[in-house]
C-alpha cells in the first residue's frame, strides 16, 4: 500500500468502510462532517448502508437497529452530538451490541465553538449515560493511529459485545498527514447468534436492555461488570517515550500528547531527563504501567486541553507518591511546547518549585 | 419453542384458531384494556401473510413495553420515542425482512414525534401499530400529547387547559401530510366491528411494506380503564363516544398501489 496525504476525518471513514463497516448512521456536526460527506458517497458506491439521520439521537438509534441485527455499524459525532447521543448509549451498554462511535471533540461546554479540546474525558470514561457501564474509549494522536484504531474499535467492540469510542479531536479530524490505509477487507461472514434477523428455526431473540425484578437486573448489572474487569485486565494500551531513564513523567494523550513528545526533546537538549506516557486507552486507563512509572520519577506532570479530566485518573494512581502537576489550555488553545517546557521545569525544581497544581492554563 | 396447535375434528374446517405467532402466556394488560386484542391482531396477520420468522418487531417504552413476551418474532426493545428509528436501522441493513414497531401515544406523539416524522417522510418501508388511549398508562395516567381537552389525569388534575398544557395532537393527520407514508388510517379496537377492520388495516399496512410501497401507520383507538376510572364496558363506550368525537376513524392517506393490494 502507499502513503497519502489524508485529512483525518476523511482517513478514519475510509478505514471504517475499509475494515467491512456495513451501515453508517449520522448527522452533521464540525468538526468530523467530512466523515458523513465521505461515506455519502463511498457507501453508496459499495452496496451498502448510508443514511443521514434527523438528529443525532436517531442517528444513535438507528446504530443501536443496526447493531442489534448483528452488523458492522458506526457513527461519529462531536460533543454535542454525542451528549445527545447518550439515551442510545446507555441502551447500547445494556443489550451488549457492539457499537463504535467517533467523537472528534471541540470546545464547550454549551455550542462552544469548533475548535480542538479535550474536554469530553469525564463524559466519555465515566458517566457516556446513565447506569453502571463504561465504554472502550481509544484515544489516537496521528492519522496512521486513527486509523489503525478503526479497526481495533470494530474488533474489541465484537469480541466484548460492547460500545467503543474513539476520542479524537478537531485538529485530529481537520488536519492532513501522510498515512496508509488498510486493504479494502471481505465483510464480516458470519451472523451473530443473538441478532434479530428473523426467528427462521429458533427460539426468538430479543435485544433489550429491560430487565425487570432486582435480582435480574443485578445480575446482569454483575455481568457487565465482569466483563468490565476482563477488559480492565487485559486491553489498557499506552505509548511510551524516553521513559527509561525519566525522572519527571509527562501524562498527555492525543493531541496534546503529541504535542508533549516535542516538549520532550527540547527538554531532553536542556539536559531533563523527561519521559511521557500516552495513554491510548483512556478507559481502560494504563494505571498499571503509569503506578510502575511512578515509582521511578521525581513528579508527574500532566497535560490536557481541558481543565483537569485525565488529572483525575492521574492523581487516583498517584495517590500522592509524587507531586503531580498539570498544565491545561481550554476552548480550542493548544498547549505549546515552551509552555510545556515551563512547567517540566517548574516540576523539576530548575525553578521555583510549586507547591500546587498550577491552575488550568495558569503559566504564572 | 412449541407453536399451539388448535385440533380439528374429521370433516371440520378450522375458522378460528390460536394464532401461532402468539405465546401461550397471559399478558399483564388490565382487564378491559385492548392491547391483549391488538397483539392478537398482529399475531393473526403475521399468520396469514406467512411472514413471523422473517419478522422483527420493535417494542416500544410504555404498557407494551414486554410485547416480545406475546409475539413470538425476533424484537428489540427502543428507548422511550425511538422505535421508528431502531426499525430504520434494522431495515436498512436487512431490506428483505418485515419490520414493525408498536407503540403507544406518549411514545409516538410527544417524545418520539420527530422519529415517526421522519420515518414516515423517508417512506421508511416499516409498518407501525400506534395504540391512542389518550393517556399515559405505564406511568400511572399522566396527561398523554392526545389527552382530551378538560381531561382529567393526574398531571392535569383539574383537567386539560388547553391554554397551558396544548391541544390533543392528532398524528395520523399530520403523517398522512409526509411524502413518504403511503397508508395512514385511524381505526379503533373498541366493538367486534372495529376490531374487524382494524386487524384488515393491519394486513394492508404490512402488505404495503411487503410490496415495498412506503411507510404505512394503523392508529388504533383504545382504552384505559384503570387511569380513567372506568369499568371495562365503561370504557370502551366512553371511548367510542369522546376519543372517537375527536379523532376521526378515517383513512388518511392511501396510494392507489396501496388500495389495489389484495387484504
Amino acid at each position: 500500500m502507499v502513503r497519502q496525504l489524508l485529512k483525518g476525518n476523511v482517513a478514519f471513514a475510509e478505514a471504517a468502510l475499509r475494515y467491512g463497516l456495513e451501515a453508517y448512521f449520522g448527522y452533521p456536526i464540525t468538526p468530523q462532517s467530512e466523515a458523513l460527506e465521505h461515506l455519502a458517497g463511498r457507501m453508496v458506491q459499495e452496496d451498502r448502508v448510508f443514511l443521514q439521520a434527523e438528529s443525532e439521537v436517531a442517528a444513535i438509534n438507528m446504530v443501536y437497529g443496526a447493531a442489534s441485527a448483528g452488523v458492522r455499524v458506526m457513527t461519529s459525532t462531536s460533543g454535542p452530538g454525542l451528549a445527545l447521543m447518550a439515551e442510545g448509549l446507555s441502551y447500547i451498554a445494556g443489550s451488549e451490541v457492539p457499537v463504535v462511535v467517533v467523537n472528534m471533540m471541540r470546545g464547550g461546554p454549551g455550542l462552544g465553538n469548533i475548535q480542538p479540546s479535550q474536554a469530553d474525558y469525564f463524559f466519555m470514561t465515566k458517566t457516556a449515560g446513565h447506569g453502571d457501564f463504561h465504554p472502550i474509549v481509544l484515544a489516537p494522536a496521528s492519522i496512521q493511529e486513527l486509523i489503525d484504531m478503526v479497526g481495533l474499535a470494530f474488533e474489541l467492540a465484537e469480541t466484548y459485545r460492547t460500545l467503543v469510542i474513539i476520542a479524537g479531536d478537531g485538529s485530529l479530524g481537520q488536519m492532513m498527514e501522510p498515512a496508509e490505509l488498510p486493504p479494502m477487507q471481505p465483510l464480516r461472514s458470519a451472523d451473530p447468534a443473538w441478532a434479530v434477523r428473523g426467528a427462521a428455526g429458533r427460539d426468538p431473540n430479543v435485544v433489550t436492555s429491560l430487565f425487570l425484578g432486582a435480582e435480574k437486573l443485578e445480575a446482569l448489572n454483575l455481568r457487565l461488570q465482569a466483563k468490565l474487569m476482563n477488559i480492565r485486565r487485559r486491553e489498557p494500551r499506552a505509548v511510551e517515550v524516553a521513559t527509561e531513564d525519566a525522572d519527571v513523567l509527562l501524562v498527555a494523550y492525543g493531541t496534546a500528547g503529541r504535542i508533549c513528545v516535542s516538549a520532550l526533546r527540547e527538554a531532553r537538549r536542556h539536559g531533563l531527563r523527561v519521559g511521557l506516557l500516552r495513554p491510548q486507552t483512556l478507559w481502560p486507563y494504563p494505571e498499571g504501567r503509569l503506578s510502575e512509572l511512578t515509582g521511578r520519577v521525581s513528579g508527574v506532570l500532566v497535560v490536557e486541553m481541558s481543565a483537569g479530566q485525565m488529572l483525575e485518573d492521574v492523581q487516583r494512581v498517584v495517590q500522592g507518591r509524587v507531586p503531580v502537576r498539570f498544565y491545561g489550555r481550554m476552548g480550542g488553545v493548544f498547549p505549546m511546547a515552551d509552555e510545556i517546557l515551563h512547567e517540566i521545569e517548574l516540576l523539576a525544581g530548575e525553578a521555583l518549585p510549586a507547591e500546587q497544581p498550577a491552575l488550568p492554563g495558569g503559566r504564572q | 419453542m412449541t407453536l399451539i396447535e388448535t385440533p380439528v375434528p374429521d370433516g371440520m374446517e378450522l375458522v378460528y384458531g390460536y394464532p401461532q405467532s402468539l405465546t401461550d402466556v397471559g399478558t399483564h394488560y388490565c382487564p378491559g384494556c385492548v392491547h391483549g386484542i391488538v397483539h392478537r391482531l398482529v399475531a393473526e396477520v403475521l399468520d396469514e401473510l406467512g411472514v413471523r420468522e422473517n419478522t422483527i418487531g420493535v417494542a416500544p417504552v410504555g404498557c407494551s413495553v414486554l410485547i416480545y413476551n406475546y409475539i413470538k418474532t425476533d424484537f428489540v426493545e427502543a428507548a422511550h420515542g425511538r422505535a421508528p428509528a431502531m426499525a430504520t436501522g434494522i431495515k436498512r441493513v436487512l431490506p428483505d425482512r418485515v419490520v414493525f414497531t408498536y407503540q403507544g401515544d406518549g411514545d409516538i406523539a410527544a417524545i418520539g414525534t420527530a422519529e415517526i416524522i421522519h420515518a414516515a417522510n423517508r417512506g421508511e418501508r416499516i409498518t407501525t401499530v400506534f395504540i391512542n388511549n389518550a393517556i399515559y398508562g405505564m406511568t400511572g395516567g399522566q396527561m398523554a400529547p392526545t389527552t382530551l381537552p378538560d381531561m382529567v389525569t393526574t398531571s392535569t388534575p383539574t383537567g386539560r387547559d388547553c391554554n397551558i398544557a396544548g391541544y390533543p395532537v392528532r398524528l395520523s393527520e399530520i403523517l398522512a401530510q409526509t411524502a413518504g407514508a403511503v397508508y395512514i388510517t385511524r381505526q379503533s379496537a373498541l366493538d367486534i366491528p372495529g376490531i374487524r377492520r382494524t386487524k384488515k388495516a393491519i394486513k394492508r399496512a404490512f402488505l404495503a411494506q411487503m410490496h415495498g410501497l412506503g411507510f404505512a401507520c394503523v392508529e388504533v383507538l383504545a382504552t384505559c380503564p384503570t387511569n380513567w376510572n372506568l369499568g371495562a364496558w365503561e370504557a370502551l363506550q366512553w371511548s367510542k363516544k369522546n376519543l372517537g368525537a375527536y379523532y376521526p376513524l378515517e383513512t388518511f392517506r392511501m396510494t392507489d398501489d396501496v388500495k389495489a393490494l389484495e387484504v
